[in-house]
């Protein structure tokens, strides 16, 4: 009860400021609106269904993107941990591609798509794909020799001893790394809605280009709140679940 | 009591058989000759001790008749079939408990039974509880591994060795991390255990007494390169107490003859 108030208080402090930073009229409304349009966009936005619609087709790209991404990353990263020739290779790969900011991948997948759906995937894709591949290849690498020692003993080689032992075993670690995956596949996702338009969708990187088109603020921010609420949302719905359970199997973390 | 509804036949315990058996490691810098020459023979349901002084090579030798570690030369023949790998005939217990987080008590206990064809569902409970039950740890098969204590550990370790009855049992100093109370009533359990359903079993130590207590037979190693020294069969009866002058007696004439393996420092 206590936190929530402590919570809420800093927010409505955070408000406040705002506020009296438009009233002082340093700046101009256009640039800096007052909360209140930004939360009159909003119910705007909410009642006639465009920001709901915008914010379906957003999540449904991140989720079919970022869906690739690990089934692709975790299997390379757990093979990139098991070979050195592998971890020279696929791993340096991986390294090098992780450092690229994923919008550089926005011209080629133009020029190679063309304004579509896949330009935009491949960006989400290309943006995850690396960052599970090192995390799961760390992750794996750091599990203990005695587990594989363990499950070699009582009969669990090769691919059951990768199911049933290394997997469970790097599970702390892959799921970092997924978080890793998820907070790159969100970015990708923005910057390539940003600079990729397409007519089969309308998301919510459309929404915040068009707010600049248009030079309104209040739409910008607006949306740019509704993008972060979302990457809070998924992080509780998705990832909290996992480190929970994770706490309590490891019986790491506070109990 | 357990033993009375569930009546199943423990497997025959395996004769081992070590011969010629060499292995060195090499780094950039160095070579190190772990085992030169190893040879050993172990009566199926024999306690077989391994003692020496760090880096004779008595971790590896257990390593290579487990088959998680291939010998340079020579072979190791476990009731005259020769071992390429590791396999659940040949249980291991590491130093650390090697319990998987990821499982309750119960989950490691069965993953090994998971792995013994011709189990049902039941069946491997079944098993799982009559082990648990021999080490007096059935309230906890729901427990998560971390809730344990080290002794606990060790036990439940002993229970996911000895649930898929395997024909050896290899123990790589099991006990060395527990404080000595907890060990003393593991030894008393290893005891009773080993009575009742005989396994072969070959256990490394640098605890002297802890290997007489055990064994019917203690066998010394020294280093550089790693051999086999000397043997001593313990006729003293069982159950036997750690702290008895007697196995007191023994301890003091074969640490002496370790002590003579030690490389001479330089005084």
């Amino acid at each position: 009860m206590r936190r929530v108030l402590v919570v809420g208080g800093f927010f409505l402090v955070l408000l406040a400021i705002w506020q009296a930073a438009t009233m002082s009229g340093r700046w101009s409304p256009v640039l800096l609106p007052p909360p209140g349009n930004v939360f009159e966009y909003l119910s705007g936005a909410l009642h006639n269904g465009s920001l709901v619609e915008s914010s379906l087709v957003t999540v449904q790209r991140l989720l079919i993107g970022y869906a690739i991404g690990v089934a692709i990353g975790l299997p390379l990263g757990l093979m990139t941990s098991t070979s050195p020739i592998l971890q020279a290779t696929i791993g340096t790969v991986a390294l090098g591609l992780q450092t690229l900011p994923s919008v550089c991948w926005i011209p080629l997948a133009l020029l190679w798509f063309g304004q579509s759906e896949e330009a935009v995937l491949f960006v989400v894709i290309m943006g995850t794909v690396w960052s599970v591949v090192i995390a799961t290849d760390a992750g794996a690498r750091s599990i203990s020799p005695i587990y594989s020692r363990a499950a070699r003993t009582m009969g669990a080689e090769g691919l059951d001893k990768w199911t049933h032992v290394i997997l469970p075993a790097s599970l702390p670690s892959v799921v970092s790394g997924m978080k890793q995956g998820w907070a790159f596949a969100w970015r990708s996702l923005m910057a390539a809605e940003i600079y990729v338009t397409v007519l089969t969708g309308f998301g919510l990187g459309h929404l915040l280009h068009y707010g600049r088109e248009l030079n309104a603020m209040d739409q910008v921010i607006g949306v740019m709140f509704v993008i972060v609420v979302i990457g809070l949302l998924a992080d509780k719905i998705l990832f909290s679940p996992w480190e929970r359970f994770l706490h309590r199997r490891w019986g790491t973390g506070r109990l | 009591m357990m033993s009375d509804h569930l009546d199943f036949k423990a497997a025959t315990p395996a004769k081992l058989s070590v011969e010629g058996v060499s292995i060195s490691f090499h780094s950039t810098r160095t070579s190190v000759h772990a085992l030169q020459d190893v040879t050993l023979q172990v009566k199926g349901g024999e306690f077989v001790s391994l003692v020496g002084p760090s880096g004779c090579g008595k971790t590896t030798l257990l390593d290579i008749i487990a088959g998680l570690t291939r010998p340079d030369k020579g072979r190791v023949l476990a009731d005259d079939h020769e071992v390429e790998g590791p396999g659940r005939h040949r249980m291991v217990m590491f130093q650390e408990p090697a319990l998987f987080p990821w499982l309750d008590v119960m989950g490691n206990v069965t993953f090994g039974l998971k792995r013994k064809p011709g189990l049902s569902r039941r069946e491997r409970h079944q098993i799982a509880d009559y082990h648990l039950d021999l080490v007096g740890l059935r309230k906890f098969k729901r427990a998560y591994v971390h809730e344990l204590s080290g002794g606990m550990k060790q036990r439940v370790a002993l229970a996911r060795a000895l649930a898929p009855d395997p024909q050896v049992l290899l123990m790589d100093e099991p006990f060395s991390a527990l404080d000595a109370l907890t060990r003393e009533q593991l030894y008393d359990d290893i005891q009773r255990i080993w009575q009742g359903r005989r396994k072969t079993i070959v256990l490394v130590t640098h605890n002297v007494r802890e290997a007489i207590c055990l064994s019917d037979r203690v066998v010394l190693m020294s280093p550089s390169p790693g051999r086999i020294r000397e043997e001593y069969i313990i006729s003293l009866p069982r159950p036997r107490d750690i702290n008895s002058p007697e196995l007191a007696t023994i301890a003091q004439t074969i640490t002496a003859t370790l002590k003579g393996y030690i490389p001479e420092s330089v005084e």
